[in-house]
Parts: C-alpha cells; structure tokens; sequence
C-alpha cells in the first residue's frame, strides 16, 4: 500500500525533482540516507564504542584481579566505571541495535525504505556526535567519576569538580536526541509503510519488537532529557534542583533517572527477543510457536516496564507501601518473560533444529537469559533486596541480562542477517570458536559475582582487603573476562577474513528463510525491492516457498522508484549540535587567551553551534528535495 | 562441612582397600572443588549475607531461600526442556520433509501462563509480609537504643542520642537489643550495610531522612561497609559493629562520658596535639567534631575503617603501626579523603610518631 | 509521483492536502508521535516543579511573587492564538492560502504578545523580586518549565513565520500542506501546556 502511492501516476511528469547527485567514497557516507548504509554506520560506530566499553571491562577486571591492587588508583577506576556502564549501554548495544533495525526492518515489512530517511541520518549522526563528546572527556580534563547512574549529590559540581559529569549530561543529551529520532523513524515505519498484506499481526517478531521498543523510547527517552537538562542547569548555571542547601531534592534525580532507567532495560532486551524469535524458527524450521502470545507478553513487558522503576531505589527509603507494590509489579513482569521462554523451547519442539552458530547463540541464550532473569525476581524482593542491592549479585544479574540476555542475541542476529547485510557468509568455524569462548568466558565472569555479592562485596569498590575470602572467585572472574575478550578478537577475524572473500551469498543462504529480507538479493539493491510484495500471510516468503514458488508475488507492476536524495545536511546539524554542547559546557571557564574566553563565556561559541544546526533546518524547510527516481529501463539491467 | 567429613570418610574406606587410588581420586575431586566452591561461597561469618547473625539478615535470607527454592525449579525445568529438545530435536543428515508447522497450544500457554503466576504470588505473599515487618524502626520504642548515622566521605559518625555521646567507626552496641537508627548524610549519599546483621538503607541528606532497626543477638564483630557510590575511597569506607554485653555497653558509655582529657604527656606534643589536631578532631569533650571523634581511639578495631588493629599481624597490623600508617600519609591510605597531611600541617615524622603512640594508647577502660 | 507545484498551479489541491501524499501522512503521523514525547517531557518537568515548589529557601514564595492579570492576560493572547491558527487551517482546506498566510500572521503576532509578556514578566522577578535561576529549588524549577514552555513558544513563531515565507515563494502545496498542518498541531499543544502551566504553577501557587 505504501509504495504503491509512488508509482499511482505511470506517466511520472516530473522525473528527476533535480539532478542526482551521486557520491562516493567518505562523502558517500556522510551524505547517505539509505537506510542499508546507515545500519553499517551504526555497526561501525557501535562496534567501535563497544570495543572501548570492553576495554574498559578489562581494565576494571585486572584492577580486581587482587586485594588491594594498586593498578589503578581510585578516582582513574570509578571513571573507568562510570564510561564503561555508559559507553555499553548508549554508545556500544544501542547502535547494535539501531544498525540491525535498520538493516531489517525496512526489508522485512517489505518496504524500500524508512518513513524518514532525512530523520533516519540525522539520528545517527547525532549518536556518533554526542559519543564522541562524551569520549573526549577523557582527554579534556577527565571523564565522569559518579556511576552511570550519575546519583546526586556526588554528580553535582560540589563533589565532581571536573567537567567530567557535564561531558556525560551534554554528551548523553546529544546522543538520546539521535535515539529519540530513531524511535519515532521505526514507529512511524511500521505503522505506514508495511506492504500490501503485512497486517499488524503478520509482521515478523523482530519487527513487533522494534514497534514496542520504538514506543518505549518514545515514552522514556524525554524523561532523562528532563534529568539531564536538570542536572546540567545545576552544574553549570547555578540551578538548584538537587542542591540540598537550596531546597533542592537528590531523590528526585533518582526518580527520574529511573523511570526513564527502567525502561531502557526493555529498550535494550525486546529486540534480542525479536532476534531470537527469528532465528529459532528460522533454523527449527518450524514457526514460532505461540505467535500472538508473544505479541502480548512484549506488548505486556513494556507497559510492566513504566511501572516498576522504583525497584531500583528500594534502599532509598521510600517506606513499606511503595517497596510492597514495585516488588509485586516487579515479579509479574516474570510471567510474560516466562511464555517467552516456553514458546521458544516449544518452537524446537518436533523441529529439525541446526546448530549454525546463529542457532548456538540462541540457543545458548535462553538457558543464559533464564538465569538472570530469576535472579531479577530474587531482586525483585525488597526485603532481600536490601541485602542484594548494590552488591556484586546486582552486578552480576544485570550482566546476565545485558550480556546473557541483549549481547548474545545481538551475535545471534549479526551472524544472522551479516549475509544479507554484507553478501558474504562469516566462517562458520570461527564463529563457533566466538561462541564457546565467548559463553564460557561469560559464566565464568559474572557467574560467580553472585556469591561475591552474597558473601559482602559491594559493587562499584576499586578495590576490597584480603581475608574476606573474595580473592578467588575475583581472579577467576578476571579470567573469565579475558576469555570474553578472546571471544570478541575472534569475531573480528573472523569479520576481518570474510571481507577479503568474494561477496557471493545467496538470497536465502540459510536456505531456510521465512521472512521477506531473504526474498531479494543479499545485499539488497538500493531500492530493496523492485516490485512490492504481495504479502500473504505470517512467514510471507515461507509460505510461498512451501507454496512451490522461488519468489514473492508482486503487489504492483515494475515501475519507476521514488528514492530520496542524499544530503550533507544531517550531519551539519549535528557537527552543529556538537559544538553548541561543547560551547555550552566551557561557558563558565576562565582561559588563557581573551578571544576563546569571549568566545565561550558569552556563549559566542553555543550561539555558532546553534546558528549551523538552526540555519541547516532552515536549508532543509526552505529547498524542497524532491528525490528522484529509477526508472524501470536501469531497473531492467540489473541483475535480480 | 558435612561434605568434607563425608568426603574423608569415603577416601579413608577407599584408601584401606588400597584399590584403584586414582579413580577415586578422579571420582572425588569434582565434588572436593564444589564442596570448595560451596564453603567458600559461604563468606566470612562476621560479613556474609549467607550467615546471618541476627533476626533482620534471617528474615532476608529466609525469602532468598524460598526465591533461590522457586527459581532452581523453574531453572530445572527450562534446562531440561532445553536440553531435551536440542538433543532431541537435532536435524538429521539427509532429513529433508518439513516439519509440521505449529501454530501454538492454547492448553500449554495457559498453563505456562498460569503456574509462574501462582509462583509469583507464593513469593509476593512472604515478600509483602516481611516488608511491612521490615518497616518497624524502633523509633518509639522506649527500650530501644537510639543512634544517630551520619555517613562522611569516608568514614562514619554514630551518636548515641539517649546518652550524649558520639563516636567513630565503632558502633558499640548491646547484643539482644533494638537499636532503633536515624541515618543521615553530612555530603553525599552513602548507604549503611552490616550484611550479616542487616540489609543496607541509605544515607540521604535532611529532608529524606531514613529509619531503620535491626539487634545483634550474639556477642561478636561484624564488619560494616558503605554500599553507595561516594566517591573515590568508596570502597574503603569500613566500620565495625561491635555487640557487647549490656553490662559492657553501660561501662562503655560511661567511660566515654566522663570527661577525660588525657592529652599526651609531653607538653610539647600535648600543645601541638591540641593546635593541630583538635581543630577537627574530638577527644572527650575537647576539640571540635568535624572529623571523627577520637575518644578511646586506642580500644577501637581499626584505624580508618579499614586498616585493622590486629597485634598478632594476622589480619592486620598493631595499631600503632596502622596509626604511624595514616598519620605519615592519610591519601596513600585512603584517596580523597579530607584529612590534611600532618606534614603539610607542619608535623615532624617524630612529632607525628609521638601522636601515634599516644593515640595507640588512648583506651577506654 | 505526483507533482505539487503543476497542481496548485492548476489549483487542484486535493480537499486535505496535507494528508495527499504518503511523505505528507508520514510527516503528520511522525508528528504526533513526536508530541507524544514532548507529553512526557512537560510531564517530568510538572512532576519536578510540583516537587519542588514549596522548597522556597527564604526567598519569595509563588503567593508573594504571582501577579495574575497578567498572566491571564497572556493566557488569554496565547488561546485566541490557538483559535487563529485553526482559522488558517480551515483556511487552507477551502484553499485560501492569502486567508491562510494572513491568519497565520495573525497567529504569530500574538505569539510575539505572548512571548513578550513573559520576558516582561520574568525580568520584573529578577529585577524587584530577587527571583533569579539560581534563588532557590523553587525558583530553578519555575523558571525551567515556563521557559522551556516560552522556548517552545519562540521556535514556533520563528517556524510559522518560515512557512509563511516559504509559502510567498512556492504556494500551497502538498509539499507546504503538511507543513503548516503539523506546525498547527505543534501551536496547539504549546497552548494544551500553557493551560497546565496556568493551573498548576500560577493558580496553585496562588491558592496552595
């Protein structure tokens, strides 16, 4: 239905709105709105600020490898802490996500592209750019000392006095923009631009998944601008918000913080549900089992998901009543996790199950994600919570859910769809070697930082005394986290090798495809599809492949393509966005020379950054970019 | 512990057959590393949530008892699911036909639906209970000893608010009674945790102030740490818990009542003593209390929380050591903490080592 | 493809052009959404302003501070605002588009009114009140709603002020249809929160 609207007027009187411009190399991929580009920008830019959080990770471990190690000192580790909490979760899986969206979604509701490819880039470009700022912090006079979590008082500028915190307020504002973006893309994507016969409840589960996660980005995103903006207010002009002095309030940080917090855990784990879910089906070659009850439960996670935040502040104080009813919420958020858990064990169940190394990471991820989340329903307890609360369990829960649950099913996923990405097939050797060493450094890692949290241990400690019998299970954990980054090294070969061979897989390497992306070539042409699909019921191209056909049925005559233009445009408004911040951040600081000091202290500087992103809009509002078009002759000369 | 004598037993059996050694031993070291890794796992007992020492830690480990009980059976039955639909269900070499496609079983999901529901509210039940349980404070209660918790970056102040006395890094209290606590911050947030007496509940500043209970039934040590990010010596912000007899307790505070001022006996010292180090310290009811009172510092467990007074040189060190330790350079010991260097001060490394034996002598009858 | 400008010079424009063309649906719907978060973002900063407004630090309350005249006064400029913009959207649907460059002109000044009677009225608090940013918890969050809030207000002025000049050079369009829809959509809900804001920082602190 949604592309049909381009091709309604055969006679196409306008042709190109203008000239095409087309680029090549770097200013390809800067000027790109193609979304098929942009899911490797965010892979790229992803991989690399996970590849800093994981050396970070590192770091951390060998400080613990020992009591009272004197390899880093205390403030170097707790910005270690803070960047490596932050960098994971905004900078490292996040855009993992965002490039598997990317490279899925639109393929998969057979669509030829995003509802906003313009938007599309500019988040981006602003996740890139908010990342870098924040990244700078470590070579700008110190990175952020006060957790990922950023609790007041100690992130105000009274107890951080570097610029550390206003590097993550501004760094972090910059980069949610880019999410939010992101989030009202997708949704608006689903909504209207699935093709004719995708109705909502024969979308693959990879796209209901990005559809609640979207929807909760939405909702949970502005929360933490608020918090950030508060913060910053407070750091930087002199606000009172959580100054206690002031009449200001700490607790409400904590709030805020969470209710857009809690969320975010759903943002980051829905999607590696949707992966499993299409994996599994997809290498049990059977359908997923319970479909419309998978529906609900994610639908049903991401409600229960606003209403529990305050699980995390059960030591807060919040009294008897509050603790009663966040735990209880808390707990039932385990009920429509469990039939998730059923449906994919019964979707095995009577299948032919390969163990190709997508299929191991998700079949290792239930047993894996099962276990944190039971752990999450210990958490869940505020009476015992205050034992668990702020402890290695904590530590070692969250990684069984960010790593166990969100990481292996992102391995899942690239493995997966790297084919239909990349058009090449990555060593199925090697990344059976990624997986054994990287599952196996994983338990050994966070498994026993359960006990370690029991037995006393605090988290986010730089380092604890002997004789309190932490000293092996520490040094095993250490062990575990180099075997993980063995895991990791032989991903990037095995990445690094696979780019060397020809680009020859198939349209269906798997050969067990049940969903549309593996309906058109791998990698897909610019336009994804030449013709819409015909979409007939859940699992389109499976049932037509059980139906005798090789491919889908068209929705529409071959036709010419409306494509949008690229433009430099997005990421001028972030270079802008950028030094807005830094202007911003600097505003209050003396300097040695008297031009830079009347630059930034009378906000000359946030004022430049601000008229580049402002005055690009304008240039965006201003001149019309019509697209342009492929025409069915060059359509016709490829070969599909 | 029954594991190891088990253990022994079976060997020994073996050992007197004097057959096939090695197999037994092959047999056993498995189990030897999990009875290892189960004993260990335990902690120590004055630190460990895994051996509570008084009713508020039972009640805690009493409900992660009944979650681990539910969880290790939902566990049980998702891995052995798992483990047997990929054994199972593995396609075989050459197996082509298409496996019939299911589309759900309205039977199986309301069940998988329904049993975690009732697990949920078998858990909820007990968990709202000792919430509610876990709300009572003592406040009012007129036997309970009152104590108020200032947290400090890094190091705690406790004064008994009943009796006018305020002390540091020790909290001495009777064993078998409620001590009813009003915790507070003097900066940022920090949380008080004695794990194996109590869960934590945060330090948060005027405005927020938290209440809580817990007693310690037995006589004993317990080992105290902050549990909120503070800032650098966030990890080395210990205290000790120290459960006496009430007899004990009652002679405790007396002495830290009367008025004692014993300042060193080299006059020299005693004024530099009192120009420099009672400009924030307390001794009896000299000096000023903007860092931690040092009254009867000589009878304490540890000097800083963390560097603890231990004359055989086993868990720690003599305390005139530790003393000499953090008087020579308090950020080695402990980063970002606000005591100045005594040397900045102007103190001589003799001067310096005159306060600590002073200080290492400094007891409570 | 359609082609927008070939229309309006025909003055064919379908009967809601906004809603013409997929790019143009998408932008509406895409708009909404985006609302949706601006929802929760006003949501957090009531929720910390509510929190805070009695945490005054000696410095004036919301009782001693408030001069309701006025604020009804700009309530009052900022709802016949909302009233002329959905004047320029019927406008735009009977495809005037002078009738509809001149409401949204309309809509505009009073915009500018609005915003000026709040820049008067927080430098009367900062100049005779001693009420600045940083007085107090309650003063900071004051000032962070009703600014973001006047923000909103400025770059919505400065937007429709834009389509209005794009539109002198292109005309109504499905391209400028969904422009001027969405930026109709985007008044209106400046002037839903200005409502709460009136409820809940002016009357409250006055009453409460």
């Amino acid at each position: 239905m949604a592309q049909a609207a381009h091709t309604l007027n055969p006679s196409k009187p306008l042709g190109h709105g203008h000239s095409v411009k087309r680029h090549t190399g770097l200013m390809d991929w800067i000027t790109t709105v193609d979304h098929k580009k942009i899911a490797i920008l965010y892979l790229i830019a992803g991989g690399l600020f996970f590849g800093i959080g994981g050396f970070e990770a590192i770091l951390i471990r060998i400080q613990l490898i020992k009591p009272m190690n004197s390899f880093l000192d205390a403030q170097t580790f707790n910005e270690l802490i803070t960047m490596h909490g932050t960098t994971m979760i905004f900078l490292g899986v996040m855009p993992v996500i965002f490039a598997l969206m990317n490279a899925v979604i639109p393929l998969q509701i057979g669509a030829r592209d995003v509802a906003f490819p313009f938007l599309n880039a500019l988040g981006f470009w602003t996740f890139l750019f908010g990342g870098i700022l924040l990244n700078l912090s470590w070579v700008m006079g110190g990175a952020p000392d006060a957790g990922w979590t950023a609790y007041t008082p100690l992130s105000t500028s009274t107890y951080s006095t570097t610029h550390g915190v206003d590097f993550y307020t501004i760094g972090l504002q910059i980069a949610g923009l880019g999410t939010l973006i992101g989030g009202i893309n997708f949704l608006a994507t689903i909504i209207t631009m699935r093709a004719p016969g995708m109705s909502f409840m024969r979308m693959p589960m990879f796209a209901w998944t990005t559809f609640i996660t979207s929807a909760i980005i939405l909702f949970a995103f502005p929360a933490i601008t608020v918090g950030l903006v508060l913060l910053t207010f407070d750091r930087i002009i002199g606000a009172n918000f959580f100054e206690v002095g002031a009449g200001g309030n700490p607790i409400l940080w904590q709030h805020i913080f969470w209710i857009f917090g809690h969320p975010e855990v759903y943002i980051l784990i829905l999607p590696a549900f949707g992966i499993i879910s299409e994996v599994i089906p997809t290498f049990a070659r059977k359908r997923l089992f319970g479909y419309s009850s998978m529906v609900f439960a994610t639908i049903l996670i991401a409600f229960l998901g606003f209403m529990v935040w305050a699980h995390h502040m059960f030591t807060t104080g919040l009294g008897p009543v509050a603790n009663a009813l966040f735990s209880v919420s808390t707990m039932l958020i385990a009920v429509p996790t469990g039939i998730k858990i059923f449906n994919w064990l019964l979707t095995m169940w009577g299948g032919q199950v390969r163990f190709t190394t997508p299929n191991l990471f998700a079949v290792g991820f239930i047993p894996t994600f099962t276990m944190g989340g039971v752990t999450g329903v210990m958490l869940a307890s505020a009476p015992a919570d205050f034992q668990f609360h702020d402890t290695y369990f904590v530590v070692a829960h969250f990684h069984y859910v960010i790593v166990g649950g969100l990481v292996l099913g992102l391995f899942a996923g690239l493995h997966y769809w790297w084919p239909k990405m990349f058009g090449r097939m990555l060593s199925e050797k090697l990344g059976k070697w990624t997986f054994w060493t990287f599952i196996l450094g994983f338990h050994l890692t966070f498994f026993v930082q359960h006990f370690l949290g029991l037995m006393g241990m605090q988290r986010r400690v730089f380092t604890y005394l002997p004789n309190q019998h932490f000293d092996v299970l520490n040094l095993v954990s250490t062990i575990g986290a180099f075997l993980m980054g063995v895991g990791m090294i032989i991903f990037l070969t095995n990445i690094f090798l696979t780019s060397r061979k020809p680009a020859d897989a198939a349209a269906d390497p798997w050969e067990d495809g049940r969903t549309l992306e593996w309906s058109i070539p791998s990698p897909p042409p610019e336009y994804n599809f030449k013709q819409t699909p015909l979409v007939r019921g859940i699992d389109a191209f499976w049932k037509e492949k059980t139906a005798g056909h090789t491919e889908m049925t068209p929705a529409e005559p071959v036709g010419s393509i409306h494509m949008p233009s690229a433009t430099m445009l997005p990421f001028l408004m972030s270079v802008g966005i950028f030094i807005a911040g830094l202007g911003f951040m600097f505003s209050r600081d003396e300097f040695k020379s008297d031009f830079v000091g009347f630059m930034f202290n009378n906000y000359l500087v946030t004022a430049i950054g601000l008229l580049i992103t402002f005055g690009s809009m304008l240039m965006r509002s201003l001149f019309d970019d019509q697209g342009w078009h492929i025409e069915p002759e060059e359509l016709e000369g490829e070969q599909i | 512990m029954t594991g190891k004598i088990q253990k022994s037993t079976n060997s020994e059996k073996r050992g007197r057959l004097m057959m096939k050694t090695w197999q037994a031993v092959k047999r056993l070291l498995p189990m030897t590393a999990i009875f290892g890794l189960i004993l260990a796992g335990c902690g120590r007992e004055d630190l460990s949530v895994l051996r509570p020492q008084g009713p508020a830690a039972e009640s805690s480990l009493g409900l992660m008892k009944l979650s681990i009980a539910i969880m290790v059976v939902v566990l049980l039955i998702v891995f052995s699911i798992a483990a047997y639909v990929i054994i199972r269900f593995r396609r075989k070499p050459g197996q082509q036909e298409i496996p019939k496609q299911v589309e759900g079983n309205f039977k199986l999901e309301v069940l998988w639906t329904v049993i975690p529901l009732i697990l949920v509210v078998v858990l909820a039940v007990p968990t709202v209970k000792a919430v509610f349980a876990a709300g009572n404070d003592h406040a009012n209660d007129k036997n309970a000893i009152k104590v108020k918790v200032t947290g400090h970056q890094f190091w705690w102040e406790f004064e008994y608010t009943d009796y006018g006395v305020k002390t540091a890094q020790d909290l001495v209290i009777p064993k078998g009674k409620d001590i009813a606590f009003e915790l507070t911050t003097a900066d940022v947030l920090h949380s008080f945790w004695v794990p194996s007496l109590s869960g934590k509940i945060d330090t948060n500043p005027a405005g927020t102030i938290n209440r809580f209970s817990f007693s310690a039934p037995n006589e004993g040590v317990y080992r105290g740490k902050c549990a909120e990010l503070c800032g650098p010596s966030h990890g080395l912000m210990e205290f000790k818990v120290k459960s006496v007899s009430e007899d004990a307790f009652e002679q405790w505070i007396a002495s830290m009542k009367s008025p004692v001022a014993v300042l060193p006996e080299d006059p020299e010292l005693a004024k530099t003593f009192k120009n420099q180090c009672l400009k924030c310290h307390a001794i009896g009811d000299q000096g000023l209390a903007v860092g931690p009172n040092l009254t009867g510092i000589g009878s304490r467990e540890a000097i800083a929380g963390i560097l603890l007074n231990d004359d055989t040189g086993v868990d720690g060190a003599p305390i005139e050591e530790n003393l000499k330790t953090w008087l020579h350079d308090p950020q080695s010991v402990k980063p970002g903490n606000l005591m100045p260097n005594p040397k900045d001060l102007g103190l001589s490394d003799a001067e310096i080592d005159g306060i600590a034996a002073y200080l290492a002598n400094y007891t409570l009858d | 493809m359609t082609t927008p400008h070939a229309e309006a010079a025909n003055n064919t424009l379908p009967y809601e052009p906004e809603k013409a063309t997929l790019e143009g649906r998408n932008k509406v719907l895409g708009f909404w959404l985006f609302l949706g978060g601006e929802a929760v973002l006003f949501g957090t900063l009531f929720a910390t302003f509510l929190a805070l407004r009695n945490q005054t630090n000696d410095g004036p309350t919301a009782n001693e501070l408030f001069h309701l005249p006025l604020v009804a006064a700009a309530t009052f400029i900022l709802l016949v605002s909302s009233l002329t913009s959905v004047f320029a959207i019927q406008a735009m649907h009977r495809n005037r588009p002078a009738l509809l460059r001149n409401w949204l002109l309309v809509t505009v000044g009073l915009g500018l009114g609005f915003l000026i009677l709040e820049i008067y009225e927080f430098s009367q608090y900062i100049r005779h009140e001693e009420f600045g940013m940083t007085t107090s918890a309650f003063s900071s969050a004051f000032y962070t709603l009703v600014g973001f809030h006047g923000a909103h207000v400025a770059f919505g002025i400065l937007w429709i002020f834009v389509l209005i000049l794009q539109m002198s050079r292109k005309g109504l369009t499905v391209v400028t249809a969904p422009k001027v829809y969405v930026s109709a959509i985007y008044w209106h809900f400046i002037d839903v929160v200005w409502v709460f804001i009136f409820t809940v920082v002016y009357l409250l602190g006055k009453v409460g």
